[in-house]
């Protein structure tokens, strides 16, 4: 392999884990405030990314889709947590998880119902067709480049607010400690409602993201799920920190992992079963990490909760 | 106990054709995978997402001794049952120091690797699984493919591990065990450590686990990944749920409610799951002690 | 003298800047009552936490039975014979009274890896356990749930499962919190009753209780030991005076 394809490759990963990032984002603030676990999360995600393919086709702009698929994730969101995820507080995870699970299923019947099984295609937007030099005779693709940026843009927005505005500091203490913020006097379910519809839209911006360079499929919430997953936990929950480098960790591995791992399984074996295992073993990858890292520390890279 | 003696009755009053037949089976089965869950939810206080795993691994364990030519019974079933012990002792070690959402995270993490490793044996057939042309062999005969003798089979396998497990639950380990659900630290502070009976607890729910994965190869002559999905995991979740945690046969209830629930609705219509989907939804939010729980509310 | 049961050596614990447990040393032998008071904030939970094994201290060590115990975990204290009671009571709510018992005693009496006869069905560990409770005066209360007793009988439950443990040293984290002057006479008659038997480490802030019951005393201070001596030398100690009751010298 050339450090070329290296290069890019890496770049991939970014780009993968910045996308991870703005899913596990409203996961891990979600969970650290409520010790709500959402596993219907993924849903957001593949609505946005639904929505933005249809909403493309129909108004010819990814713009236009983009701006209209944004509130309306929010709002299915919002729904959402009105009809079923306010009755689960306080609850215990079992019940989370049986709820949310139940959602999952629901929702991607619905969709399969509304857009059939067959993937959808989305256009990449026609200012940000072609590529861009990165060196002599490198070319990186402009659409995969906007998405790094615009992800680390978001990325540094959402820090700014966690870290350095009033509304900021109520999560981080509500994620350190709930029932002490509550006491305190804030509405802790507006504050909620708030934390979650932004999550809900950070996972449906992710989605609208991702449709031009991915298949979009019934499925695609559930994979990028469990990984948001692996990085909430590999980043120590509630942490928007320890999500943000789990988000670029996991983005690096699940990328350099699937391009690099038959290369290195030929080197013990035939081709064939080289490219079969390399890819097992690449999918492995993340999981194996996140058992190391749990392994080594219990309660992830950025532990927020006290006690 | 009315659930076993229905069962037991059933192929007797009408129920003995083919096609219900294996809805039962799949039903013990399932139950069986769903008793070793609940030894942990309902026991331990230990909640798994990637309880299909050991399934999974069973299954293959099967396969693979199919493919070796290996089919008789008194090394089939020990074989996977090991196999899924040992998959089970290895990602408890790393999962039990977790605990709380970590533990379900870390657990279904596992479960996901089982799945692309089965997804990747291209010698079994990889993403499209692998047709088993036979039953195993027991004693060199074709006995299990009586569905009869199946049925029966599946029956007593169901039995003894109730028995089995409920001993389990009241002897001195089992009283360890509920503790440490109830209250990890005062366990702790009478002497014991929770993470040797928690391991030994995993252990034995992927045993059992993998011994239903390779029944359920049996039932269904074919095994694939999609045994290991980790919707799977969630399935049988719902099961212990739906019927009711506080008891081990709570579990087997619950299976049969799923598997006569879902056959009934996909006969109904093909979005079967949209009406399944918030059905879990409602019970988990308002079914608290499971179908159990109401039949002794009414009773 | 012989050799204290409990020995802390200037142990020392912070939190990032706070210094919460700062130059400990502290003796309790056995029969004895010693008992540790101070003001709210004065690190006693701390204190509590490293003798029972749930903090480990930064520096200083830790002897119990003349043994270095400073880095063993919890439950291997415990097993030395190490019984500590919580301050928030935590029994546990969906086991009988009895069964939180009998599980004490089944960390003492054998191993708990048996796996097909019944706990319950057990003659010597429900005799052990009935015998405790007794000691309590809660056997008539053997059956009910846990959950369903009375603040008051929590307390005597907690009681009741460290002396199953068949300890050596009581480790009582507030025991008298919360309850009634009556259960207080109570508590503190079957506290008296218990000394001769058992070397008795009491965090507690009943003054009264403490005064009435303890044979030394040691006064914490923003996690300083300031006094250590009888009840009549802790009375009549200066820097004491001065921390409670803000007198100045």
């Amino acid at each position: 392999m050339s450090t070329q394809l290296l290069l890019i490759q890496s770049l991939n990963g970014l780009q993968f884990g910045v996308l991870l990032f703005l899913v596990a984002a409203g996961l891990t603030l979600v969970f650290g405030v409520m010790d709500f676990i959402n596993l219907a999360h993924g849903v957001q995600y593949m609505l946005g990314a639904y929505l933005g393919a249809s909403l493309a086709a129909a108004t010819g702009s990814f713009w236009l889709a983009l701006v209209l698929a944004l509130p309306a994730t929010l709002l299915a969101g919002l729904a959402l947590e009105w009809l079923v995820f306010r009755h689960l507080y306080g609850r215990d995870h079992l019940a989370q998880v049986l709820a949310t699970f139940g959602v999952i299923l629901s929702l991607n019947q619905l969709v399969r119902m509304v857009w059939g099984s067959a993937p959808l295609q989305m256009p990449t937007p026609a200012l940000l067709e072609g590529s861009i030099p990165l060196m002599p005779g490198l070319n990186y693709p402009l659409y995969r480049a906007a998405i790094l940026v615009a992800g680390l843009a978001t990325a540094g927005l959402l820090w700014l607010v966690v870290e350095r505005t009033r509304l900021g500091a109520l999560v981080r203490a509500g994620a350190t400690n709930a029932p002490m913020v509550a006491a305190l006097g804030v509405d802790i379910h507006r504050l909620f409602m708030l934390v979650f519809g932004c999550g809900a839209m950070l996972a449906g911006f992710a989605g609208v993201m991702a449709a031009p360079i991915l298949s979009v499929d019934p499925g695609m919430g559930d994979t990028v799920l469990i990984l948001a997953f692996v990085v909430i936990v590999i980043g120590g929950i509630g942490s928007v920190r320890g999500a943000f480098i789990a988000a670029l960790l996991v983005g690096l591995i699940e990328t350099l992992g699937r391009s690099l791992m038959p290369d290195v399984m030929r080197l013990v074996l035939a081709p064939s079963p080289a490219r079969q295992t390399g890819a097992a073993l690449a999918s492995m990858l993340v999981y194996v990490a996140m058992a190391g890292i749990l392994a080594w520390r219990p309660r992830g890279l950025f532990p927020v909760r006290a006690g | 106990m009315a659930i076993f003696a229905a069962l037991a009755l059933a192929p007797l009053v009408g129920f003995g054709a083919g096609h219900s037949l294996s809805l039962l089976a799949r039903a013990m089965i399932l139950g069986l995978g769903a008793l070793g869950l609940n030894l942990l939810v309902g026991g331990a206080g230990l909640i798994s997402l990637g309880h299909a795993a050991s399934f999974g691994i069973g299954a293959y364990a099967l396969v693979m001794l199919d493919a070796a030519g290996q089919t008789d019974a008194g090394v089939v079933f020990p074989v996977a049952v090991l196999a899924a012990a040992l998959f089970a002792l290895l990602t408890g070690a790393v999962a039990i120091r977790t605990a709380g959402v970590n533990f379900i995270m870390i657990t279904l993490a596992f479960g996901q690797m089982a799945f692309f490793t089965a997804a990747s044996l291209s010698a079994y057939g990889g993403d499209d699984g692998y047709t088993l042309y036979g039953r195993t062999r027991l004693f060199g005969t074709r006995l299990l493919e009586n569905r009869w003798f199946f049925h029966y089979l599946l029956l007593a396998l169901l039995v003894l591990a109730w028995v089995v497990g409920r001993r389990l639950l009241a002897s001195r380990f089992g009283r360890v065990l509920r503790a440490a659900r109830e209250n990890p630290l005062r366990v702790q502070a009478i002497g014991f450590s929770p993470t040797p009976y928690r391991l030994l607890a995993y252990t034995l729910a992927g045993a059992l686990g993998g011994l239903a994965g390779a029944l359920l190869a049996n039932a269904t002559e074919f095994v694939a990944p999609s045994f290991i999905a980790w919707q799977r995991s969630g399935d049988l979740l719902f099961m212990v749920i739906l019927g009711g945690l506080g008891e081990l046969h709570g579990a087997i209830l619950g299976a049969l409610a799923f598997v006569l629930l879902e056959e009934y609705l996909a006969e109904l219509t093909p979005h079967w799951r949209l009406i399944f989907g918030p059905l879990l939804v409602l019970v988990a939010l308002y079914l608290k002690g499971g179908l159990l729980g109401l039949v002794q509310r009414r009773g | 003298m012989a050799e204290p049961l409990l020995d802390l050596r200037h142990i020392s614990k912070a939190f990032g800047a706070l210094q919460v447990t700062q130059d400990v040393s502290l003796q309790v032998h056995r029969g004895e009552i010693h008992a540790v008071i101070g003001p709210n904030g004065a690190g006693k939970t701390t204190l509590v936490h490293q003798v029972s094994g749930t903090l480990t201290p930064d520096t200083g060590s830790i002897h119990f039975a003349g043994q270095d115990v400073t880095r063993l975990p919890l439950a291997r204290r415990a097993r030395l014979g190490l019984a500590r009671s919580f301050q928030i009571t935590a029994v546990l709510p969906g086991f009988s009274v009895l069964e939180n018992v009998a599980l004490a005693v089944q960390a003492r009496r054998g191993s708990s890896f048996r796996f097909w006869r019944p706990a319950a069905a057990e003659p010597p560990l429900t005799a052990c356990a009935l015998d405790a409770l007794a000691q309590l005066g809660l056997a008539g209360r053997a059956e009910a749930l846990a959950g369903d007793l009375s603040h008051g009988e929590r307390r005597q439950l907690e009681l009741a499962i460290a002396l199953a443990m068949q300890p050596r040293l009581l480790l009582l984290d507030e025991p008298l919190a919360g309850a009634g002057p009556e259960e207080t006479e109570r508590l503190v008659g079957i506290l008296a009753g218990l000394k001769p038997r058992y070397g008795i480490l009491l965090v507690e802030h009943d003054m009264q209780a403490v005064f009435a019951l303890a044979d030394r005393i040691s006064v914490l201070v923003y996690g300083q030991v300031i006094a250590t001596g009888t009840p009549a030398e802790i009375r009549a100690n200066a820097d004491v005076r001065a921390a409670y009751l803000g007198e100045d010298h």
